[in-house]
């Protein structure tokens, strides 16, 4: 009975493929809820173990028993692409669910932001952080249970750290100045050269040591690994493995919206054309589409978030009435959620889905403000710049091996909370093994410093 | 194209072997507990256990944070929502609407639900007397004795909760060194622990709690005083088997109690204190004899004593201490008092004759573990000192 929608699968795919969409193949796989939740929770099938994700994971247990929310499937992109479904999902459920899929896999195999990644080896994702989990048992095996947990606390909590622009191999920077390109050769300069008394060389033949680092530095996680005075090399290793799951991470991330839309517009789209599929199946199909893609609770009036769903699935629809399939091609191709946001969240649309911008008070009352278009998509888009992280790059390194770390409050006009920043220095220093500091603005927007040192700890 | 594989019919047992979640949650919950352990003063001054008797004490605490560089929190936030709502409009802040569940690796975990541990009391006092030293309460070899099953070497016969297996396996490797062809285990291989009746020298201690009830003790000192008492005897307890604990409350007059009515005593009227060493010094002549059995003493009070009691309660305290191995006071200054107060004179007039005795001051619930602490790391080292001397 389960196995049906397996049967619908080739008739499913030869319609999607007829209508344009392109993937890599996919291997389906059903699995307990438990294991989808994990899947949720880590955001891999395997990963290093930690105990921020055990708290993650018991917070999402109660969600789920709560009904508040439910995981249909996972998809992880690659070549082949491999598709977790929930062990629980019924027949009509697994056909959207397979259609849904389709659509995330031809999403993934062309959307830029995908590519590069792949590029950069993420379509092995799975088996590569599944040996990195498998490294770290080995290195708790060989250092000890705490020792590991300690650079992982470091490691996971600058997790959001990366530079997606300087991609994941990098080499170290130059360690001195390239030479100045020497002057103009005029004949002046050659007959004064030749002057008793002055120098042979010219100045820029002594080699000058580059500051370190020569610009600020974003990847944390690479500088850190790269850079720490007495760091040891398994070390090291936890902190680049983190960092390739972050680059991994990041296209997923700053897609989401597109993503999501994308492959609801194709479930709903495949389904209405597969005259193959039983009318039973298709209406519980539709009906449970029909709950992915609503934009609040169905015993809500009024939601202070957006799904993502339902935001992304009627722009592409718009975008596929307006343009046609292959102008929404392009755009799926070339676009993140900044750009596609920004350039197709019209104000009309805006009002059709009722979507609003509110102000909250702490503790307070929730205030509608008035309408915006620009800063509806600003606010939509704030919490995705660099996972959602504050800006905080590496500053200097100095000559003692202290760590000076430097958050640009540009963007948010808010300093960091130094608490939480204290804590996470604690962590970092443990690496680090020299003093780490910190520059931020405070309250009334001075500049303070949080230092932390691993000889006072 | 698509490949398929697995089988979607039978979910295959292998995720159901083990559950990485659940491993980084207890995980989670190992650490949540060192945390709190590191608490312990709070959590031992949560007073209410004495009173509802239960073997348990229920800390809140939230979920552990996973520390992130996070920006200040700021009084006032925006957001993007989705609804009927037009502008203007005033949204009560219980309508938080869904929450859908998003995927990847986002979110950070502030704030999570508040989760309510138990601890027993016995992990408690676990922890609290790991590093404590206990006082080696003095074996005094008296007339009294008491039989006790002691392990005794080894038959082949035996009941088969006493089975050796250690010693049986032994005796089938020597057995089959012999015949290699030998089958692995007969009966004779097997080795059972025998038991035989030994007499033992009884070691028997007598503690003394008194506490001083009278009107210028406060209900909150006379809490603090039963936390102290709480703990105190809990730990004796557990270490010892034969242990005589004596609870006396005094105001001008003195009285014995029961355990259960002595964590309920209050009173009323002034404070004469030599009643109360007199009703001490009295049981102990009557009940426990000092060369077979050791006798401490804790006293609590404020520190106020009727002057003209001074000399009395001197007399009777040096008596006390002569007879004990050790006399304790906890002042209980929960107001501002000075610290040379009556009590505390007393005390310190008979440790100057070298009779082992000492005090500390209790000023509010987190000085608690600190005067446990003070009372069994002294005692234990002039315990161990003078073992040397005195040892059995």
């Amino acid at each position: 009975m389960k196995a049906d929608w397996r049967g619908h699968l080739p008739r499913l795919e030869d319609l999607a493929r007829s209508l344009g969409l392109d993937w890599s193949p996919v291997i389906f796989e059903a699995v307990p809820d438990s294991f989808m939740t994990e899947i949720a929770v880590y955001g891999l099938p395997v990963r290093m173990p930690h105990w921020s994700f055990g708290a993650r994971y018991i917070y999402q247990l109660l969600q789920r028993h709560m009904g508040y929310s439910r995981l249909f499937e996972v998809v992880f992109p690659g070549n082949p692409g491999r598709a977790y479904l929930a062990a629980s999902n019924g027949l009509a459920d697994n056909t959207l669910v397979a259609a849904h899929v389709l659509g995330h896999a031809d999403f993934s195999k062309n959307n830029l932001l995908f590519r590069r990644s792949q590029d950069q080896g993420s379509e092995h994702i799975i088996e590569h952080a599944a040996s990195h989990a498998r490294q770290i048992e080995c290195d708790i095996e060989a250092h000890g249970f705490t020792a590991v947990e300690k650079v992982l606390d470091a490691a996971l909590s600058l997790e959001q750290y990366i530079d997606l622009d300087r991609g994941l191999r990098r080499e170290r920077y130059e360690e001195y100045l390239s030479p100045k390109p020497s002057p103009v050769d005029d004949s002046f300069r050659s007959r004064f050269a030749t002057l008793d008394g002055e120098d042979k060389l010219p100045l820029h033949a002594r080699r000058q040591r580059a500051p370190l680092p020569p610009h600020p530095e974003k990847d944390l996680l690479w500088f850190i690994a790269t850079y720490a005075p007495e760091m040891e090399s398994w070390e090291r290793d936890i902190f680049l493995a983190v960092r390739e799951e972050s680059f991994y991470f990041y296209p997923v991330y700053a897609t989401q919206t597109m993503n999501e839309g994308w492959a609801s517009y194709w479930h709903a789209r495949l389904l209405r054309e597969a005259d193959f599929i039983p009318q039973d199946t298709y209406l519980d199909a539709i009906k449970c589409h029909s709950d992915v893609v609503r934009p609040v609770a169905a015993e809500e009036q009024i939601a202070l978030s957006v799904n993502p769903y339902h935001l992304g699935f009627t722009l592409w629809e718009e975008i596929i009435k307006q343009g046609g399939v292959n102008a929404a091609r392009q755009i799926m191709r070339e676009d993140d959620d900044f750009s596609f946001l920004r350039n197709n969240l019209t104000r009309e649309l805006a009002t059709d889905m009722g979507l609003f911008r509110y102000k909250k008070q702490a503790n307070g009352p929730v205030k509608v403000l008035a309408e915006d278009i620009d800063e509806l998509r600003e606010t939509l888009l704030h919490d995705k710049y660099n996972f959602g992280a504050p800006r905080v790059a590496v500053a200097e390194v100095r000559s003692d091996g202290t760590l000076v770390l430097e958050h640009n409050s540009d963007i948010d006009k808010r300093g960091l909370d130094i608490e939480t920043a204290r804590k996470v220095l604690a962590y970092v220093t443990h690496v680090w093994r020299r003093p780490v500091i910190l520059r931020t603005i405070d309250a009334s927007a001075k500049p303070v410093q949080v230092l932390a040192d691993p000889a006072a700890a | 194209m698509t490949t398929t594989s697995g089988d979607s019919t039978t979910v295959s047992g292998w995720y159901e072997l083990f559950s990485r979640g659940s491993r980084d949650w207890l995980r989670h919950s190992e650490k949540i507990r060192e945390a709190v352990r590191d608490h312990l003063p709070q959590i031992v001054a949560d007073s209410d256990i004495i009173n509802d008797g239960s073997r348990t004490v229920r800390v809140p605490v939230r979920m552990l944070e996973h520390y992130r560089f996070r920006l200040r929190a700021d009084s006032e936030s925006q957001g993007v929502g989705q609804g009927t709502a037009k502008p203007g409009d005033l949204l009560g802040p219980a309508n938080t609407g869904n929450k859908q569940g998003g995927k990847g690796n986002g979110g950070t975990e502030r704030g999570g639900p508040e989760l309510l541990l138990e601890f027993k009391v016995d992990d408690i006092i676990e922890w609290m007397w790991e590093e404590l030293k206990l006082p080696n309460l003095q074996p005094r070899i008296g007339q009294s004795e008491e039989a006790e099953w002691k392990r005794e070497g080894w038959d082949r016969r035996g009941a088969r909760s006493r089975l050796d297996r250690r010693r049986s396996v032994k005796e089938s490797v020597k057995r089959r060194a012999l015949d290699a062809s030998a089958p692995a285990f007969v009966d004779e291989d097997l080795r059972y622990r025998q038991l035989t009746r030994r007499r033992q020298p009884a070691v028997r201690a007598a503690v003394f709690f008194l506490l001083d009830v009278s009107a210028s003790m406060t209900e909150a000192d006379r809490q603090l005083a039963k936390t102290f008492y709480f703990w105190v005897a809990a730990g004796l307890r557990r270490e010892y088997r034969t242990l005589d604990i004596v609870f006396v409350a005094h105001t001008t007059e003195a009285w014995e109690f029961s355990e259960a009515d002595f964590f309920k005593v209050a009173g009323s009227g002034g404070t004469v204190a030599s009643t109360g060493f007199h009703k001490v010094n009295e049981i102990i002549k009557e009940r426990f004899d000092s060369s077979n059995c050791n006798v401490y003493l804790f006293y609590a009070s404020d520190g106020d004593n009727a002057v003209d009691d001074r000399e009395q309660a001197r007399l009777e305290l040096e008596g006390i201490a002569r007879l004990s191995r050790y006399a304790g006071y906890v002042e209980i200054s929960s107001g501002l008092r000075n610290s040379h107060s009556e009590t505390s004179k007393l005390f310190d007039a008979v440790t100057s004759l070298g009779l082992p005795s000492g005090r500390c001051t209790i000023r509010d619930s987190n000085d608690v573990v600190t005067a446990v602490r003070h009372f069994f790391t002294l005692e234990s080292q002039a315990a161990s000192a003078d073992a040397a001397g005195v040892g059995p």
